[in-house]
Parts: C-alpha cells; structure tokens; sequence
C-alpha cells in the first residue's frame, strides 16, 4: 500500500481525484441541502416555473408587459434592459472617454490638465456613489407643474420627457435602423471601392447610398405615421401630470449618467495609453512626408491607437456590461434584479442563480467573441509597424 | 581662430507663456476654451463650497436651506452617523480608534521594509486583531457591542480588510492550482476562477447573503456579515489570481529549473524562488486591485449594511435635511476620494521606482 502511495503516478491521479471530488461533493451537498430546505417550504425544483405568470410588475421595459405574462419573458425583457443600458451607457462612456482621453493626450498643457483632473476625481469614486448622486439629483428636480423647459424637452422629477414622432412602433425602428445605415453606408462604400476607383468618383457614390438610405428614413416615418396627428408629439402639462412624449425614468438616466461618466474616465486612460503606444517615429515620418497635422492625427495615429487599445477596450466593455447590475441599487430593472425578484417572489433559488450565471457567462462571451472578431479583422499583417 | 560659442537668448516669461499656449492659432483657441472651463468650474465650485456656505449648526435646517451655497451644517450635525454608523454613542472612539488602527496598518504595509511575507502577514494580523478586539470589545474591560451594530466608515474598512486578509493567501493558492502540472486541478480550478470572474460581484454577495443560507446546513450558517466577507473575498481571490499567475508567467524558467537542479523541495521552490520574483512582478496591478477592490466594498449596501453609503443615505434621508443630498454624497465621496487616490498615487509612484531598477 504504502509502496503504491509513493508511485508518482498513482499519487498524482489520487490527488487529482481527490481535489476534483471534495469540489463536486461540496456542490452537490449544497444542492442537495438546498432541495431539500426548499421542498419544505413546498416549492418544487425544476424549470416549470418558467411558465407561469409572474403576479409583479417591472418598472422599465422595452417590450409590452402585464403581471400575467411568464417568468421566461420577464428573463428576456431583464436580458434587453440590461443590453440596452449597457449600450447606451457603453456609447456615452465611450464619447466621453475619447473626448478627456484626446484632451489628455494634446499637445496643450492646459487641455492636459483639464484632462488630468477629471480622470482623477471620477475615477476614484465609487460607481455606485455616483449612481445614488445622480439619482438624487433627478428625483430632487422640479415637479411637472414648474419643470425645466428647453426646445420641448421637459426636464422633472419624474424623468426626462422628449418630443417623439407620431409614429408606429415598427415604423420607427425601421427609420432608426435606415438612418444607421445611412451613416455608416459610405464608409462601407469607401472601404470596398477604396483601390478600385478614383477619389471623386467613390464620395459620388458614397452620397448616392447615404441619400438612399436616408430616403428610406422618411419613407419609414411617412408609412407608419398615425393619421390626424401632428409629426412630433410634445409632452404637456395635464392636470397633475405630463402626457404624450417619451420619458426616460430617473433610474434609467442616472444610472446612463454614472456609467457614462465613469466609465468614461476609465476609458480615457486607454485612450490614452492608446496613443502613448503609437512610436514617435510613426508622426515624425508623416510629418516629414508633408502631411498635415490633421491627416497624420487620422491617417496614422488614430488607426495605430485604435488597434492598440482595442483588446483593453474589450475588456472594459465586459466590465461595463456587469456594471448595469447597480440597476438594482435604484430599482432599474435590469437582468439581476428581475433575477432577485423571482427569487424572492417563486423561491426558485437554484434556478434563478442558474440562469443569472448562464445570462451573464453568454453575455460575456459574445462580447469577447465580437471583439476578437474585429481584433483580428484589423490586426495589421507583419510587424513592420512597430516604433 | 577663436570659436566663440553664444548660446540662444533665454526666451522672457512672456514669450515662454506664447510659446507654450499661444504657439499656432489652433493652440490658442485650445488653450482659451479650457482657461474659460477651468475658470469657470472653479468660481463656482468654490462659491458653492465656501463662500457662501453654511458651516455652523446654530440657525438649524431653515438657515441653511436659505442660503446659495453649500449646506456644511449637515455634515456638523450628522457626521457620527455618516462615520460611525449605529454604533453606541459613548463608545464611538472606538470605532474611531479601530478606523485609525487600519489606517496605520496599511501605512506600514507600504514601505519596502515590510515587504517579507512574515513581517506583512504580522502587521496585517496585529492591525486587524486590533481592530476586531476594538470594535467588539467584550475583553480587556470594552463593553461587547455586535456586529448588527457596526456601520459607516468602519464597516467599510472592516469588509476591505476581512477581504484582503482572507483573499490574498486565497489568491496565491488559486495561482499556484492553476499552473499545477495535473491537468484536472489546473482546468479544474481555472474553470472556477474564471466563472467567479465572469459573473458581476452584486450577484455573488447577494447568492452570498441571501441565497446561501438554503444550501447549508444550520450549523454552518453564520452571521450574515461573515458570508458577505467570504464572498467578497472569492470574487477577490478570482481576480488576483490571474494577476499573481500573469507575475509567475513573467518569472523565467531556468530561475526554477536552477532550484529544482539545487535540490530544492516543492514548498522551496514556490516560497524562496518563484513567489517572491512574481510578486514583485505583480505589485502595481496587485494595488490596482486593492484599489478596486475598495471602492467595490460600498456595494455591500445593496444586501443591505449600513457601511458608509447606506449610513450617508440615512444621515439626510430623515425629515430637516432631506435637502441637503449633494454636500452629503460630497463628504462621502471626498472620504473615498482620500484613500482610493492615496493609494492608486502610492501604485503610480511604485511602478515609476521599479521601472528604474530594471533600465
């Protein structure tokens, strides 16, 4: 026995074995005692819970919804809130990053410092702090009876309230996807026609596919628009109460602000570490070629930053998708706290914790799966690029 | 013949403050826009904060709520809340103490002189027994005060440090599982770490607090605060690992190839050769985590503790100072501002320092 112990392979299987089992032990006794403390308080395990209906309400979602809807489609209206702050927060985050990160990349010392002061402060408070300031400063907002006004937008205690088109549900997420188009038609255009044709010629196509697209834009708006109805509805005072336009939740606006702020800070250190990559050797030759400062700041520096923080920003990215779970801190109704709510209202633990953890892993994943798409789509070819 | 070698005119201040601001017509406007910015942002922040603040309690709520500025009278009338929490009012120089005791603890812990593996594990042990044995009391003639009432700035202090303190030898072991040469334990372990690290830290705390108590036996359960700890500390434990494994990685190979041919155990290998070049590897992301991970301890307040945001909230949530969130979420966040730049300043001076050894 003990001559088998001291053989180095029985002993690396039995460790590994015995490593490997004491984990799984450990999960599946808490499995097992959770089972049975939750089959005392009668709640069956398994996923049947999923269809029946929920009996609560969220605060916030995309999709039309009511108590008796399932819990399945409480999950995927949880899933598109938080994709969708995560988004908007990511974009805003990104604007605000680029903006302070070029400032403090500048060549202007006063533009640094500007720079500089802001990465530090927002950067070293905590994320949930700024979302409970933020939060605090729209609830303290006026009422809708004395609310803030400027160019039909309402700015009050309840949220943000904005003029919107008259339009179709379906009809309006058409125009949007046809605007997107028409922005991002002519650089497709001028990446595929690049070589092939000559300057002139490719910007006469690249407007022909913007008009198109932007045609398609009022076609969209002119098909679904509600008959009897002006173009844009405004929101106006009614009673106690404002009525038509669109309004954003104070939960929503906070937390877009806080992400965006914060993040934003983050990413303006990429940005600048981004830049910081790019060798001197890069502008001095482009400068030395005879072109301008504009061209060498777009020709040469920004696409040899861009790939260079590209894997960071992805990163980041990933991070600021788990950051929408403060959602829950101001009763926005993201993914966790749909996910907490069933917990506390069908005691479906287990369950719950799985597709939270099951959410999340796909969310992650298809984020670093996009990324490396695009990081390998720009990657340069050799490494004759360097320093 | 004589060269005489003349050097350039020393530009005048004037031409200095051109040539640094004004230099092409794009700088100057630059230049310009952020002056108006600064200046701007300046005025205001400094009439709002001081000059015309209210600093003192004497005219109450009403006098406060008057004036243009900030409203400083709440901090004066609640800072023991916002600090201390619920802790009793006679014995608040504890927590007061125990707050210092941390402080100095993490002090130490910054000069070099400290960094062998006992010297650090014996201030962190001494500073946080201090604190414990301050904060509970029930020794040494201190009356027992439970953790249900520990709250503000201390609590905060005592979950950062619970966590650090518990994940950090956590964090090692991970690493050191993970690049074991059996290949269960390392995917093993790496398939731990990485789920840990995939999932945000709000749901770990709350499957931590809330959902936990189900899957354990009676016996095990604990108090609540306990589990939280332990929960901040894997999620911790998860994120360091990677970085002390990047600092291994960057260790070269004949460096323990070389122990091994000496003759050295398993145990010598790791804690005289490969751990003391890793750590030195990892120690500016190493702080940079630190520093995350103090500024992740305020999301405790949403399993519901009273740690220094949730204690904020209170201390203007209740009746005559509903008003005055601003210069409250302000004290709070200049409180975070203090030890989270301190320390991420101490990080940025540390990498410039090491950097110059190694050029």
């Amino acid at each position: 026995m003990i001559r088998l112990l001291r053989n180095q392979k029985v002993r690396n299987a039995l460790l590994q074995v015995l490593y490997v089992g004491t984990l799984a032990g450990l999960v599946l006794a808490c499995a097992l005692i959770a089972r049975r403390n939750l089959a005392e308080q009668g709640i069956t395990s398994g996923f049947d819970f999923l269809f029946k209906s929920t009996g609560w309400d969220v605060t916030f979602s995309l999709l039309p919804v009511t108590a008796n809807d399932p819990y399945w489609w409480y999950f995927l209206i949880g899933i598109i809130n938080t994709l969708f702050l995560g988004s908007i927060g990511l974009i805003l985050a990104t604007i605000v990053g680029t903006i302070v990160g070029l400032a403090r990349t500048s060549s202007n010392e006063l533009a640094q410092l500007l720079g500089r002061t802001y990465v530090d402060i927002f950067r070293n408070i905590p994320l949930i702090l700024q979302v409970f300031f933020w939060y605090a400063v729209i609830t303290h907002l006026p009422t809708p009876r004395a609310a803030h006004e400027a160019w039909g937008f309402l700015l009050t205690s309840r949220g943000l309230y904005m003029p919107v088109p008259n339009v179709s549900g379906t009809a309006l997420s058409g125009a949007i996807l046809a605007l997107i188009a028409a922005a991002a038609i002519p650089v497709w255009l001028g990446r595929t026609a690049r070589l092939s044709r000559p300057v002139g010629e490719r910007s006469g196509v690249q407007f022909a596919g913007a008009v198109a697209a932007l045609a398609c834009v009022a076609v969209f708006l002119a098909l679904g628009r509600q008959p009897d109805a002006p173009l844009l509805d405004f929101p106006a005072l009614q009673g106690l109460n404002l009525r038509g336009g669109l309004r954003i939740p104070p939960e929503f606006s906070a937390l877009a602000i806080a992400i965006a702020i914060y993040g934003g800070s983050y990413i303006a250190e990429i940005v600048r570490g981004g830049f910081k990559a790019v060798g001197k050797g890069q502008t001095e030759a482009a400068l030395s070629l005879g072109l301008s400062p504009w061209r060498v700041f777009t020709l040469v520096r920004l696409p040899l930053a861009l790939r260079a923080m590209l894997p960071i920003l992805a990163n980041q990215y990933v991070w600021l998708m788990k950051a929408t779970t403060m959602g829950i801190a101001v009763g926005f109704a993201d993914f966790f706290m749909i996910v907490a709510l069933t917990i506390n209202h069908s005691g479906q633990t287990i369950e719950a914790i799985g597709i939270l953890m099951a959410g999340f892993l796909t969310i992650n994943l298809s984020l670093a799966a996009i990324f490396n798409r695009i990081n390998k789509a720009i990657a340069l070819k050799g490494n004759q690029l360097r320093g | 013949m004589e060269m005489v070698i003349v050097a350039p005119p020393a530009p005048g201040k004037l031409e200095d403050l051109r040539r640094r601001f004004f230099a092409t017509p794009l700088q100057a406007i630059l230049s310009l826009i952020s002056l108006t910015i600064m200046v701007y942002l300046a005025w205001k922040l400094l009439n709002w904060a001081v000059f015309s603040a209210v600093f003192t309690t004497t005219g109450g709520p009403e006098a406060c709520q008057a004036a243009a500025g900030a409203c400083w009278s709440v901090i004066a009338a609640r800072w023991r809340i916002i600090l201390f929490g619920l802790y009793p009012y006679e014995e608040q120089w504890r927590s007061a103490l125990a707050c210092v005791s941390v402080v100095v603890m993490t002090v130490l812990s910054c000069i070099p002189a400290f960094w062998t593996g006992r010297r650090i594990a014996l201030v962190w042990g001494i500073g946080t027994a201090l604190f414990y044995v301050l904060m509970k009391g029930g020794v040494l003639g201190l009356p027992y005060v439970g953790e249900e009432t520990w709250g503000g700035l201390a609590l905060t202090l005592f979950i950062f440090v619970t966590t650090c303190l518990i994940g950090f030898p956590l964090s090692i072991c991970l690493a050191l599982l993970r690049r074991s040469e059996l290949p269960w334990i390392s995917r093993t372990t790496g398939l731990i770490i990485d789920a840990v690290r995939s999932l945000p830290l709000i749901s770990i705390l709350f499957t931590f607090a809330i959902v936990l108590p189900f899957a354990m036996p009676q016996w095990l359960v604990g108090d609540k605060l306990y589990r939280v700890i332990v929960g901040s500390a894997l999620f911790f434990s998860a994120y360091q690992a990677e970085i002390v494994r990047g600092g291994m990685q960057g260790v070269p190979t004949g460096q323990e190839e070389a122990a091994m041919a000496l003759g050295m155990s398993y145990w010598q290998r790791i804690s005289r050769i490969l751990l003391p070049q890793a750590m030195r590897n990892a120690l500016p992301a190493t702080i940079n985590q630190f520093v995350i991970s103090f500024k992740e301890t305020s999301l405790v307040v949403i399993v519901g503790f009273f740690e220094i945001l949730a204690s904020g909230n209170a201390a203007y949530g209740t009746g005559e100072w509903r008003f005055a969130y601003v210069e409250v979420y302000a004290f709070i966040a200049f409180i975070y501002f203090v030890f989270v730049f301190s320390l991420s300043r101490y990080g940025a001076f540390l990498e410039r320092r090491m950097s110059v050894g190694e050029r």
